[in-house]
């Protein structure tokens, strides 16, 4: 017997993808020159809501290097170009058209209205200021309580409404649960909260770039996406362009976030002008472009009561959302805050459960998926109000979540919104954390500090939490109307040498893929990690794939790969039965090797691929091919789960939140790469913790955008974060062969009402159940010193600085 | 105007106009697409290259500020087929992801070194102030740095970067040096 390698998954290996990003030997799509190549800039609405009524371009076109300018109509003149909505959550879902260009009316400040091209990217912007717009402006419809309002002004005037539609999910209804209404009316304690969910930018790293070379019959389009595919797909239906004749490549990209979850009215500009000037076209787009252009995300007011008696059990949840939009709908659009609907119940036996969501237009950049899209939400609402509740009921806020979670030996478990939870531990995760963060200590430290009336109070919160990863099994997607898929593709190719090329549909940008694909097609096939190689992100050799967002790529795409090589196994076993002149019954596959039973005769996979290669001596009906593909379809969703603590020191005189201490212990099933898990959950974390204490998308009366840069939106450095004490548990997910669940989302998702609840908790004593994202100090201080939870209002913003913001963009004047 | 800058090693003579970014310079003109541009208000730092021995936000430089300097950059670390040790340990520490902001993480690292090599976790979080990473928490970040440390040695990297106890001044334009 020979030892059985070490097996690849599990290993903390370093990333492969790494050693060219560490030496700038990068392929960013800035970063590409053609032949020829001209420059795009576009001129951008400076106010949120006007007709156009006059536009002179001819000035700009006269400037030094303009090739041409266009505006709306001359991109589109029949007006019938819209931006495409892949999910109506209602059958009469209102989906106002998203035009490239603005066409007779703006709708929000920092939609395009003109499209300069330029031999320069400075002479196409220098242009820009040439281009002279007359603006009539319009009533401005600014958050949503306002937009739903009687005689509210309309965003959009011909469709009578601010709402786009309006989707509710009742158990009652369904079969899975009561009737909340009688549920809440009969129940011995009800807590109502009103929470705000901020809107943020996702601010992935790397500004979005885009170039289309139209000079061959088959279009090729460069661009920092997450979702070539469906990016491909989409530019051919809205534009009308022969699918076939149109490829796309997502070179290196730098982060996406569900912020480059998009089919932009740039990208679709971008072909339309390379295909009236034959030229090949690029645009890179500035940060403060970014801000005001590029999808935003969150931004819901969430209604939500949950009902119990006085023991603690919790008997019913009813939430009510209003979600806005923005001006248009993007890719995913109402759906975002449809997923979250599976989530409020969370890891709760809830017996009763209702929930409705409004989505509304305002003029606003629109929102889309962000880091979670629409579990966050949830996530952050139904924390919250647990310790709402504990502190209503006066119990331990842990107690209170322990004696209404799923046990550990209740699983499978259907939910009251009708997800079966495949597994989970939730006692596990919970004493691991518990005891890494010393949470008798640290409340102990906690009376103290109050009982001496210490200036800097101590928190101490909590998220135990879950979410629906893996997006998705084809027929939920098609139950919700959602108009694709949620398989994804993947193909081995066994090369003559021995060497693989893995093809995957996912589409990293950043996440490591490479490195953990390599790791799972090692052990499957035996072969070195070094000598696979992993072919991604562009639609010649990557040619089917539904990309990368959701926490799908390893629960899905990963499980792809691992459906592909087994066919190639397969394959391979007939060929070396034969070589050997054995029986394939009698064949053993490890380590590479095709052993016969009880012998030493062999013959390695790399072996059997040449001889395929060679194809001379090939049993009989075989064809000469160990390449193999596999489409994988989750039969469900998975659902990792965890439990984060925070720790925070609040100084009740000047309201300054520090982070003490975070602890979490997060179960994601079963782990590739420990490496970068650990990495995913730090990043993870960071933006959840974001949202909690610094960043928000601020407008102004006018509908401008405050914080429209990085000096105004306050991503955090490194100086604003501690270090973080991570650990995982590991319950396998039965709903796949590698037991994984995904780990994209989970330091997101559970941080941000982690953070809130230790700062509510600090300061609960001084009469606050409430404190609005972010919580900057001076909303922290107004809820201490003045009752103020929702201190909003000038000064108050996060940012708020007015100074950088650049009006030909979008920006302030 | 015509400038002369050495970049990672070579001399480069050229025209510019006098608003040229450096950045801008480095990428578009001497193809040094390393180095990136991640904002326009000299927040984010992944622009960050080294100017006569300091880091600086090549953003926030002008072409012609850089006449007759030397310049470094992400792509003129490594030597000979070694990765600079700041390299190494950022890939054998896990501190990127993305990769969009590490050439700018990783010039700053080392001009923090160059000030102080052997910093405490404070000392790594305050000396990258400057620079935004929407990836890795920074924790890894931090932990590279450190790491770094421990594996330098004098004299480590390309020879614009040796300068000795003392010598390091306010010569730098620019940026946040």
């Amino acid at each position: 017997m020979t030892a059985m390698a070490e097996p690849e998954v599990g290993r903390a290996r370093v990333r492969k993808e790494d050693e060219r990003l560490i030496t700038g030997r990068t392929r960013w799509t800035d970063n590409i020159a053609l032949p020829g190549l001209v420059h795009m800039a576009f001129l951008r609405s400076p106010t949120a809501h006007a007709r156009i009524t006059a536009m002179d371009t001819s000035a700009a076109k006269e400037m030094p290097g303009v090739i041409a300018v266009y505006t709306g109509d001359d991109l589109d003149p029949g007006g019938e170009v819209g931006m495409p909505n892949a999910w109506p959550i209602t059958p009469d879902q209102k989906t106002p058209r998203r035009p490239m260009l603005a066409q007779g009316t703006v709708n929000f400040a920092g939609e395009a209205v003109a499209v300069v091209i330029a031999r320069s990217a400075a002479e196409a912007e220098d242009a820009l200021a040439e281009i002279d717009v007359d603006y009539d402006d319009l009533p401005v419809v600014l958050g949503v309580d306002d937009a739903v309002a009687d005689g509210a002004p309309l965003v959009h005037e011909d469709m009578g409404t601010n709402k786009s539609a309006e989707w509710i999910f009742d158990s009652a209804e369904a079969g899975s649960g009561g009737d909340v209404q009688q549920a809440i009316s009969s129940s011995e304690v009800v807590v109502t909260r009103r929470f705000r969910q901020q809107r943020l930018v996702p601010a992935f790293m790397e500004p979005r770039s885009v170039v289309v070379d139209p000079t061959a019959p088959q279009l090729t389009m460069w661009s920092a996406t997450q979702v070539p595919h469906i990016l491909k797909t989409m530019v051919a239906m809205t534009l009308g362009l022969p699918e076939h004749q149109v490829r796309v490549i997502a070179p290196d990209v730098g982060g996406g976030f569900g912020g480059k979850l998009a089919v932009t009215p740039e990208e679709c500009a971008a072909v339309v002008v390379a295909q009236k000037l034959g030229k090949p076209v690029k645009w890179t787009e500035s940060r403060s472009e970014t801000m005001v252009s590029a999808h935003h995300g969150r931004d819901q007011m969430q209604d939500i009561t949950i009902s119990a008696s006085r023991d603690g059990t919790i008997t019913g949840l009813k939430v009510d959302l209003l979600a806005d939009m923005g001006a248009y709908l993007g890719i995913v659009g109402g759906g975002v805050p449809v997923l979250g609907a599976f989530m409020f119940n969370a890891i709760y036996k809830v017996p009763a459960y209702r929930f409705s969501c409004t989505t509304v237009f305002t003029n606003t950049t629109l929102t889309d998926a962000y880091r979670g899209a629409g579990r966050p939400e949830a996530t952050f609402a139904i924390e919250r109000i647990m310790d709402e509740l504990a502190a209503e009921l006066g119990m331990d806020p842990m107690e209170l979540r322990e004696k209404n979670w799923i046990k550990h030996d209740e699983f499978p478990y259907t939910t009251v919104s009708t997800l079966t939870y495949d597994s989970g531990n939730y006692e596990a995760a919970t004493a691991k954390a518990m005891q890494l963060f010393d949470y008798d200590g640290l409340r102990r430290e906690q009376r103290e500090r109050r009982e001496r009336g210490d200036r800097v109070q101590l928190g101490i919160g909590i998220s135990t939490f879950t979410e629906m990863c893996g997006l998705a099994p084809s027929r939920v997607l098609g139950s919700l109307d959602y108009g694709a898929g949620g398989w994804e593709h993947a193909a081995i190719r066994m090369l003559p040498t021995g060497k693989v090329e893995v093809v995957t549909g996912a589409s990293p940008h950043g996440q490591g893929h490479e490195t953990a694909w390599s790791q799972i097609v090692a052990d499957q096939l035996g072969v070195g990690f070094d000598d696979i190689e992993i072919l991604h992100g562009d639609t010649q050799s990557s040619h089917k794939g539904l990309d990368t967002y959701g926490s799908r790529s390893l629960t899905v795409g990963g499980i792809a790969v691992v459906k592909a090589a087994e066919k190639v196994i397969a394959k391979a076993r007939k060929v070396a039965a034969h070589l050997m002149e054995a029986s394939e019954d009698d064949l053993e596959f490890a380590d590479g090797k095709f052993t016969v039973r009880g012998t030493d005769t062999s013959t390695a996979i790399q072996d059997v691929a040449l001889a395929v290669f060679a194809a001379h001596d090939l049993p009989e009906g075989v064809e000469p091919t160990l390449d193999s593909e596999a489409v994988f379809d989750p039969e469900n969703f998975s659902f990792p789960h965890g439990t984060h603590l925070c720790a925070t020191e609040v100084d009740t005189e000047t309201g300054r939140v520090r982070l003490r201490s975070y602890v979490c212990v997060d179960d994601i099933g079963k782990v590739i790469n420990p490496l970068i898990v650990e990495g995913q959950m730090h990043g993870g974390l960071a933006q959840g913790i974001a949202q909690a204490l610094f960043e928000e998308a601020v407008y102004d009366e006018f509908g401008t955008l405050t914080s429209g840069t990085f000096a105004d939106y306050l991503l955090p450095s490194a100086m604003d974060l501690p270090s973080f004490t991570t650990d995982r548990t590991e319950t396998a997910a039965t709903s796949n062969p590698l037991g994984v669940k995904g780990v994209g989302e989970a330091g997101t998702i559970a941080s941000t009402p982690a953070v809130v609840n230790s700062v509510v908790d600090a300061v609960r004593h001084h009469g606050v159940n409430d404190i609005e994202m972010p919580l900057s100090p001076m909303r922290v201080w107004r809820a201490v010193h003045e009752g103020d939870a929702a201190a909003g209002g000038p000064g108050a913003e996060a940012g708020g600085g007015l100074g950088s913001i650049d009006s030909a963009h979008g920006g302030a004047q | 105007m015509r400038i002369t800058v050495t970049v990672d090693g070579t001399g480069y003579t050229d025209e510019v106009e006098p608003r040229t970014l450096l950045v801008h310079h480095l990428r578009e003109k001497l193809g040094k697409t390393g180095t990136v541009v991640g904002c326009d208000t000299s927040n984010c730092g992944a622009c960050t290259v080294h100017l006569n021995g300091q880091s600086v936000k090549s953003c926030s430089v002008l072409a012609v500020q850089a006449d007759g300097g030397e310049v470094t950059t992400v792509e003129g670390l490594a030597r000979d087929g070694q990765l600079h040790p700041v390299q190494q340990a950022f890939r054998d520490n896990h501190a990127l992801q993305c990769g969009f902001c590490t050439p700018g993480m990783i010039m700053q690292s080392i001009d923090l070194l160059a000030d102080n090599p052997n910093p405490d976790e404070e000392a790594v979080r305050e000396g990258l102030e400057g620079n935004l990473c929407r990836c890795t928490g920074y924790q890894n970040i931090v932990r590279a740095v450190r790491d770094a440390a421990g594996h330098m040695r004098p004299g480590a990297g390309p020879e614009a970067e040796q300068v000795a106890d003392g010598e390091r001044t306010t010569t730098g334009v620019g940026g946040d040096a």
